[in-house]
């Protein structure tokens, strides 16, 4: 119910910045009701979970997130180096990595903050076994670190 | 002030842009889909980002200044599941990366 309450209020939220219609009552009214028939749809479709609305993982992701944008500019400093070939030839990588988090969500957070930082693609999740493509040594070296799994299990365990 | 927000918002969009040539660079001069995957990925975080960065310091705090977080926001949330879905399918269509290979070449997947 809560998550529900929370879901109803973000897209509110949303609603009111994107349309910029404060005082149209008819407008405003529309407005809540497509917020409403779009909580109702989610909560059928079993998405109202901690995996469908992680609202729960807020206050860590705000650690989590300026540490992952840090990380996706150094990577792209690596690549736009590795494209011009400042480096030396590239060398491509497919390797394996465990995923420690237990739950699911932990594990899509990870192979989805991998894919989303240049140099790195994940091929496959199996299991907690993520098969990635790296561009370069330096990112193999740094998935291979192992810091943004531990970063992603104090995250979402 | 004015100035600052102009010079600030210029590097940014200047930044940005080079992010996206030199990933355009990438698509045109490496080696394979996966390796080219790599040089989509910084045209979709550095170069989007920081133009779009560059566009809210021209836009200060109004409601377009917000649709801009949106859109980086709805693209940082579905790139990486597009990503995986194309490096995946090539996978399963066959495909095989360049270069070196440290898995123990997953027993099952090449039978799926």
């Amino acid at each position: 119910m809560l998550r529900a309450l929370s879901l109803a209020i973000g897209l509110a939220v949303l609603w009111l910045l994107l349309s910029g219609y404060w005082h149209e009552p008819l407008l405003l009214g529309l407005g809540l009701a497509s917020v409403l028939l779009s909580v109702v749809v989610a909560g059928r479709m079993g998405g109202l979970d901690d995996e469908g609305h992680p609202v729960h993982l807020l206050g860590r992701a705000l650690i989590y997130w300026p540490w992952l944008i840090k990380e996706i500019g150094l990577a792209n400093w690596d690549v736009a180096k590795a494209i011009l070939g400042w480096q030396g030839p590239i060398e491509p990588t497919v390797f394996a990595v465990r995923a420690s988090q237990a739950s699911d969500l932990g594990r899509v957070i990870y192979a989805n903050s991998i894919t989303l930082t240049p140099g790195t693609v994940t091929l496959e999740l199996a299991g907690d076994r993520l098969l990635v493509h790296a561009l370069t040594r330096g990112a193999v070296e740094g998935l291979q670190g192992g810091e943004m799994d531990r970063r992603v299990r104090r995250l979402a365990g | 002030m004015a100035l600052v927000l102009d010079l600030l918002s210029w590097v940014a969009i200047l930044i940005g842009a080079a992010a996206m040539l030199i990933g355009a660079l990438g698509l045109l001069r490496l080696p394979d889909v996966f390796a080219r995957m790599h040089g989509a990925g910084m045209i979709d975080t550095a170069g989007l980002t920081l133009i779009l960065l560059g566009l809210m310091l021209q836009a200060g705090l109004t409601l377009i200044a917000v649709k801009l977080i949106l859109i980086v926001l709805f693209v940082v949330y579905t790139s990486p599941m597009t990503s995986h879905a194309l490096a995946r399918a090539c996978l399963l269509a066959g495909l095989r990366p360049l270069g070196r290979v440290e898995a123990d070449e997953g027993g099952g997947r090449s039978s799926r």
